[in-house]
């Protein structure tokens, strides 16, 4: 049997991708579908006086106008969903349900939702809508709110907690021989994935009871299912929620619950099923974003370049109505052997729309800071960064004290130096050019924790040879469909094509939202485990059958090999799978599984890390940077698909290269509105502004994480990106930019 | 508009919407052999031309060659983008020039891929150029 785990095969939703034969959350066919257009707040603070909707109901066909005013009453949404602390400080989401009061919070803020025949006329009725506000000046900047807290932690993670001192950093600081004290800073970025947020919500009479289908750009079917059923008054089981596949998420479409609850809320009152598509412009009001953060950053430092003390204090805000606090302490917390380290968060409430994580929450922009104070202490020092990074190697987890579960960070060091030409390059700032253009290099340390979290699948042989294994994860292009068919069909032991996965359906075995590079250290194990016990289901069977070659033979002395079952001893003892379920008589057989970490989480840090190295080029007289050529080298344990892990690891690249280039969402400083709201003015890179990349793993197995020994990739090639760019672009002019994204004028400015 | 008749009404929803606005190449199909975004085109101006849709690539089960080196090379994650990538594509590659990696940069720059497979992209459509 081959093996199919490890192997760069294609992907296998590749077909249906490139014919368009994919199925994203717009697109399903039901019938009587009716469309709906929103209304939203041009005020950023204040309260609906009065919403005139007489003339959008006399629109044609128009169905209904849903408001402030009819909205069912919801309930409060649960405290915490599978350990994820969902209200207050620190919390994942918004405490307030839509529209169930007058109060405005941002601009941008439904107050309407208008169903019509067709989205045209949903459309031309929502703009005859009028509303009238009560208006008050909005807190928009960090500087002069007046609301402030310091959450406790984050998301109600107890071993993340969001204000530590350890030792004395402080005084540590003061005492220190080489001192630095720097502030980053960086601005508000959206995700803006491909595909807008979209629903379709379906109401039906089931066994006696309502039942609502959605079909929404949901990562997270089962969390949202929860979402739906607590905040409307149902059972679970009255509420599905289906996604097979997702136009990329990178942070959003997971935490933030408005758009799925409108349109359930427009279907019900208008009676027939409704679909709500957003705007790309509602993007920048609904769909979450990456807040802007002010980050202080001290070290102080022995003058043979070991760190004596490392301080990090963040700012950063929220809306009105969440407490998300961007976790920009992430990195320094546990990359260098420092004895006194402390960091804080402090987090602002501002008439913005509310944040929620993007491709790494606090490492990208956290990382981000520590990594150029680093360099700028390298600078200080006359060390090369690279050393000075060595010499504060941390051999174990510092704020913890536990030992990694597998670290080969000094691997990666070196293989990146030697693939971008480190060593031959003039350490010497503004000393190196091509014709007219300056040029740099620059490096940074990258990590990601490798979270694993509890999930279920399930595994059934069908008598006709096929198999089937189920999850309810996500295809949001991270290759879900592959990789864990990879996976099932080693489990197996059948090839690829008999075996078939299915997700993105909350009907399907329990599994948690897919974000925070856990999917496959979560799913893989899961699955593993549902084809172990339905093998074992099906040994037991046979060992019953008096005419089977196994019957009575031990179940450990039976083993799955190419589609059939055997004796470990003498292979030519056995019989293919179908024939055991037709002998039977059963058309199937099924199992499940119910995985979750063990006590390993106690024992073992559990972190991927990877170092890059950049070329970049400087344009002087226009301020414009490019980046020529990208070296990254990854310890991410071992990769079950590296045709797609590279892919995502290069789109993780390319995403922290936008952050740092040229991603920055502005709002007016006086009304709160976005000035900054289609893919004209946000820039994400272009093919035009892709480097020569290349990207390498170490490839050694995680011996802790799972019995896969395969850690996330999604979001690790977005953190250290920015960095080794803003480190290069100092090589390069000698000038420091402190304030994310490096766009021109900000050069120009020195 | 055209994105909205083939996606509401004719049901043919390879097409992508990603901005509505001619900023993303998410809509990109072919009126009479030559790339057009659908979200900027009037579907009552599109009468008597001859539109093709990613669903009108493949022959059968037989893939474009565009097609096939998008798979072969990975060139899409999410594939939201995609059909308007694939679209863009064979639209450029139907000269049969021989574009360097720079001028296939230049040349698809108006399709947006926040999954950021673009290295890949490149990748594919010189191979399918030569093919
Ligand atoms: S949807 Fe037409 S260009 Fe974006
Ligand atoms: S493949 Fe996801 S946007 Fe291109």
């Amino acid at each position: 049997m081959v093996e199919n785990t490890g192997k760069p095969l294609d992907r296998v939703d590749g077909r249906l991708k490139v014919t368009g034969a994919a199925r994203y959350s717009a697109e399903w066919d039901v019938p009587n579908l009716a469309h709906a257009a929103v209304v939203s707040s041009t005020v950023a603070r204040g309260s609906v006086r009065a919403l005139d909707t007489a003339a959008a109901r006399a629109a044609p066909g128009v169905l209904a106008v849903l408001s402030h005013e009819n909205a069912p009453r919801l309930q409060p949404l649960p405290e915490k969903v599978g350990g994820t602390l969902f209200r207050g400080e620190g919390g994942m989401t918004e405490t307030r349900q839509p529209l169930q009061d007058t109060a405005v919070h941002y601009a941008g803020q439904p107050l309407a939702v208008v169903v019509a025949d067709t989205l045209e006329r949903a459309r031309h009725a929502a703009s005859l809508v009028r509303v009238t506000y009560a208006e008050q000046p909005p807190e928009l900047t960090l500087k002069s709110v007046s609301q402030r807290s310091l959450p406790e932690t984050f998301v109600g993670n107890k071993d993340e907690k969001l204000q530590v001192t350890v030792g004395d950093p402080k005084a540590a600081l003061a005492a220190a021989p080489v001192r630095l004290e720097r502030v980053y800073e960086s601005a508000i970025t959206h995700h803006n994935p491909i595909e807008p947020l979209a629903t379709i919500a379906r109401w039906e009479q089931r066994n006696g009871g309502e039942f609502l289908t959605l079909y929404d750009t949901s990562r997270g079917v089962e969390n949202l299912q929860e979402v739906m059923a607590t905040s409307l008054g149902l059972p679970k089981e009255s509420v599905q929620v289906i996604c097979p596949f997702i136009g990329g998420a990178f942070g959003a479409k997971g935490w933030l619950f408005a758009p799925p609850l409108l349109t359930a809320m427009a279907a019900r009152l208008a009676g027939r099923p409704v679909k709500l598509e957003w705007r790309r412009q509602d993007m920048f009001s609904v769909a979450g974003q990456r807040a802007a953060t002010h980050q202080t950053l001290s070290l102080g430092a022995s003058r043979d370049g070991k760190l004596l003390a490392l301080q990090h204090d963040t700012q950063t805000h929220a809306s009105i109505m969440s407490g998300y606090t961007e976790p920009c302490a992430r990195v320094s917390r546990m990359l260098y052997a420092v004895p006194n380290l402390g960091f804080s968060h402090q987090l602002a409430h501002l008439h913005l729309p509310s944040p929620c994580p993007m491709r790494g929450p606090g490492e990208t922009v956290g990382g981000w800071a520590l990594e150029c104070a680093m360099d700028e202490l390298a600078a200080e020092l006359s060390l090369d960064p690279v050393e000075l990074r060595l010499r504060n190697y941390a051999d174990k987890n510092p704020e913890t004290g536990k030992p990694w579960s597998s670290k080969h960070l000094r691997e990666c060091y070196e293989r990146g130096k030697a693939l971008i030409g480190w060593d031959q390059r003039n350490p010497k700032p503004r000393a190196m050019r091509e014709g007219n253009q300056l040029v740099g290099y620059g490096m940074a340390t990258t990590m990601y924790p490798a979270a694993r979290r509890p999930a279920e699948a399930r595994a059934t042989l069908f008598a006709d040879g096929r198999a089937l294994v189920q999850s309810a994860t996500h295809e949001l292009g991270n290759g879900a469909y592959t990789i864990f068919r990879q996976i099932s069909a080693d489990g197996l032991a059948l090839p690829l094509e008999r075996v078939r996965f299915e997700l993105g359906d909350s009907a399907l075995p329990a599994a948690p939202t897919s974000g925070g590079s856990a999917t496959t250290a979560t799913i893989g194990p899961a699955a593993l485990e549902a084809c172990r016990n339905v093998l074992t289901a099906l040994k037991r069977l046979a060992i019953q059958q008096a005419q089977s070659p196994l019957h009575g033979a031990a179940e450990d002395a039976i083993e799955a090999r190419d589609g059939r079952l055997v004796l470990k001893a003498d292979a030519s003892r056995g019989e293919d799978y179908a024939a055991i379920l037709r002998r039977a008589k059963l058309p199937l057989v099924a199992a499940t599984a119910s995985v979750k970490p063990g006590e390993e989480r106690e024992q073992y840090s559990f972190y991927s890390f990877g170092a890059v190295f950049v070329k970049v080029r400087v344009d002087e007289a226009s301020g414009s940077i490019r980046l020529a050529r990208l070296c990254a080298v990854y310890d991410v344990g071992r990769l079950m698909n590296p045709k797609t892990a590279h892919s995502q690891i290069i789109g993780g690249v390319m995403m922290g290269l936008g952050a740092t280039l040229m991603e920055e969402t502005q709002y007016d400083a006086r009304t709160g509105r976005a000035v900054v709201r289609n893919l004209a003015d946000y820039h994400v890179p272009s093919l035009a502004d892709t480097p020569d990349i290349t990207v390498e793993w170490l490839g050694i197995p995680d011996p802790h994480i799972s019995e896969l020994g395969a850690r996330g990739i999604g979001e690790i090639g977005c953190v250290g990106t920015p960095a080794a760019i803003t480190n290069a672009v100092y090589h390069a002019t000698g000038q420091r930019l402190r304030s994310l994204p490096l766009t021109p004028d900000k050069l120009l400015r020195g | 508009m055209l994105l909205d008749a083939l996606r509401e009404q004719l049901h043919l929803t390879g097409t992508k919407k990603g901005c509505d606005h001619g900023q993303c190449g998410a809509c990109t199909v072919h009126i009479d052999g030559q790339s057009a975004l659908s979200c900027l085109t009037l579907a009552v101006m599109s009468e008597g031309r001859a539109i093709t849709t990613i669903e009108g690539l493949a022959r059968g089960e037989e893939l474009h060659p565009v097609q096939e080196a998008f798979v072969k090379h990975d060139a899409f994650q999410c594939g939201y983008c995609t059909p308007g990538q694939i679209m863009a594509a064979t639209a450029l590659v139907q000269d049969r020039q021989q574009r360097s990696a720079a001028e296939i940069r230049e040349a698809m720059s108006g399709n947006l891929c926040r999954c950021a497979a673009y290295a890949n992209i490149i990748a594919a459509i010189q191979e399918a150029q030569r093919a």
